[in-house]
């Protein structure tokens, strides 16, 4: 698998703060590479050196940084690196007085698309992202979830390799969302011949289940890499999931059960984190003690561990084990 | 006096901006205690509703009375009663925490530093009191906005995407916050667009092009508001490569055939699987799959699953 970006030894500080510590990363053509973890984790520094907006900081002592693009170097070739690189910020600005034809012609000139090619092009990636319909509607009226997808077709509109994804879909309703992921997976698997890789960050962790690898950030670093499959099986066998009433009463309870490492709220329901091996013996306890505190349980059972899960026993364990974050 | 007590009594609320119709004839009423999740798509309607209800806003049409004032002759009343919170957290950003706090106190007329200091507490900001807003992280904005909203002590708070732009933790952290509230005998009417919120939340309201589709708990919902069945659609290696010949990627290339299927109602990504929605009559494994093999679907393993809101809200809102 070729790397479509190959970061090394990444990092950036402001003032006294370390945004971003020796972040290495690589993402190859046809994956769909989720970046998460907590605000202030990082995130949107790292997408900004990977797009050549930040340089990354001179650490005296450390191995060089490096990001290579598609063979080209960012850090030497900025403008040919660039080239292959579509970038979405997460707040980026449509001209609201410009028609949706009229907006992606501004980006795809300074894109440097000829005059012979511009128009063919905005039309084939409006027509991807489902705006064809509506070139001369002007930005301020379209609706959030268009106006997120005209930004989408900015940031594809000179056929880049890469496509960089800063949080696109927070804030935006879930129709929005499932329409914005389609487009995304379709964007990787149509391209496979020519070959397109994403990075995307997003707090939805359902999303990141969606992506072939995810790297999990916390305080300037990636902590955790992996396929969502490999994160879900570092719980295997370790989640509970209880259901009853009184929810508030189950919650109590089970936080001073023993062998409970974790407890979250999930919808209707409780999740339970337990110590490994523990899993049985959790389950006997509390239909022991739930009735007897007059409490009712309708459900209690070991589930398949989600994303969710697995972040939120990182981001506990990392917080005991480093107390500077 | 034993009538239970309405905080919210919405009539047949109406709102035109121009030509267009932002909101259709809206009725519902909230309890003292409640906590109400409002639901939709962008531009449904929920945030028009809510400034309507706040006094900001006149209907065209319709009447509500929130915590007994009416929200046209009584807005300016009702405004000092009601706690609010916007997408955009309005806070000072070159003010500290505490200062942010005694400004939002000084225009509610409270001049007792102990209820600020109370605030700090409640939101749990103690320990950045003498940070500037500007140092501080979303999260934590976000607690700090909560804390402006509730320094007047409103029996009833009005949450805009309160949790919009934060990390999971911090969203938990917040809706903890939130019950906090409500259990010291708070009201609170929130919108998001996170459906585990949703579920949180006593009551949902699923709004869709201005008009309130449905209000109930989120357990109703799920049984009564979901035009048909839930399945998880999951594709088997061998599935892979039988459409790997195909451009489209095998998760999409399933997805279109299962829009495509007459026994599937609506099909979307769900997590890294499939969900669909099928009839009422398509209700066992065998059914569900030899229908999809009708329609050339193959190499799938399907499985009844429990609808979330998120399926009752896709039904509802497309």
């Amino acid at each position: 698998m070729t790397a479509l970006i190959e970061a090394a030894h990444l990092y950036r500080t402001f003032d006294h703060l370390t945004a971003v510590e020796d972040v290495s990363l690589s993402v190859a053509v046809g994956e769909i590479y989720g970046l998460v973890g907590p605000d202030g984790a990082g995130k949107t520094t790292t997408l900004r050196l990977l797009c050549g907006a930040y340089r990354p900081s001179p650490v005296p002592g450390a191995i060089p940084p490096s990001i290579m693009v598609n063979g080209y170097d960012l850090l030497r070739h900025t403008d040919k690196a660039r080239e292959q690189i579509g970038y979405l910020p997460q707040r980026f600005s449509l001209y609201d007085d410009l028609t949706v034809m009229e907006n992606l012609r501004f980006f795809a000139e300074m894109r440097g698309l000829s005059v012979a090619d511009w128009r063919p092009r905005s039309m084939e990636i409006l027509a991807f992202v489902g705006l064809d319909e509506f070139v001369d509607r002007r930005a301020g009226y379209l609706s959030g979830g268009m106006k997120q997808k005209l930004g989408l077709a900015a940031a594809l509109v000179h056929r880049p390799r890469l496509l960089l994804l800063d949080e696109p879909t927070t804030g935006v309703d879930p129709v929005t969302r499932q329409d914005f992921w389609q487009l995304i997976i379709r964007l990787v698997g149509q391209d496979g011949s020519k070959g397109t890789a994403v990075l995307v960050s997003t707090p939805y962790m359902d999303e990141a289940a969606r992506c072939t690898r995810v790297g999990f950030m916390m305080s300037g670093h990636i902590v955790q890499e992996g396929s969502p499959s490999e994160f879900r099986k570092r719980l295997e066998g370790r989640v509970l999931e209880l259901a009853g009433e009184p929810l508030a009463l189950l919650r109590r309870l089970v936080e001073k059960e023993q062998g409970v490492s974790g407890v979250q709220m999930f919808g209707d329901r409780l999740h339970l984190r337990v110590e490994e091996g523990q899993a049985q013996a959790v389950m006997e306890q509390l239909e022991q003690h739930i009735p007897e505190a007059a409490g009712r349980i309708s459900r209690l059972r070991l589930v398949q561990p989600q994303l969710e899960d697995v972040f939120m026993d990182l981001l506990e364990r990392q917080s005991w084990t480093n107390p500077t974050s | 006096m034993d009538q239970p007590d309405i905080v919210i009594e919405a009539d047949g609320l109406t709102r035109y901006f121009g030509e267009f119709l932002a909101v259709d004839h809206v009725s519902f009423s909230i309890q003292a205690g409640e906590v109400v999740g409002y639901l939709g798509p962008n531009g449904s309607g929920k945030t028009t509703t809510i400034r309507m209800l706040l006094g900001l806003l006149r209907p065209n049409e319709g009447k509500a009375q929130v915590l007994g004032y009416d929200i046209v002759r009584q807005s300016e009343l009702l405004r000092t009663r009601v706690g609010y919170m916007s997408q955009r957290f309005a806070l000072y950003h070159d003010l500290t925490v505490g200062e942010n706090l005694a400004f939002y106190a000084g225009v509610y007329g409270i001049r007792d530093r102990a209820r600020v200091e109370e605030v700090l507490d409640l939101v749990e900001l103690r320990a950045a009191e003498g940070q500037r807003v500007s140092e501080l992280s979303t999260g934590w904005r976000q607690r700090l906005a909560l804390g402006t909203a509730i320094v007047h002590k409103p029996r009833l708070l009005f949450l805009d995407e309160p949790t919009s732009g934060v990390d999971p933790r911090a969203r938990r952290a917040f809706w903890d916050l939130i019950y906090s509230l409500v259990e010291r005998g708070v009201t609170a009417m929130v919108t998001t667009h996170y459906m585990d919120e949703a579920e949180y939340c006593g009551r949902v309201g699923i709004m869709r092009n201005g008009r309130l589709l449905a209000m109930d708990t989120p357990s109703n919902l799920k049984a009564h508001a979901l035009p048909g069945l839930a399945w998880d659609v999951m594709l088997e290696q061998s599935g892979i490569e039988t459409v790997s010949s195909t451009e489209e990627s095998p998760i999409l290339h399933v997805l279109n055939a299962l829009q495509h299927c007459p026994c599937v109602l609506r099909a979307g990504l769900v997590s890294d699987n499939l969900r669909a929605i099928t009839p009422f009559d398509i209700h066992d494994v065998e059914t569900f799959q030899s229908s999809l093999r009708e329609a050339g679907i193959q190499g799938v393993r399907v499985e009844r699953v429990e609808p979330t809101l998120e399926d009752v809200f896709l039904a509802l809102a497309i």
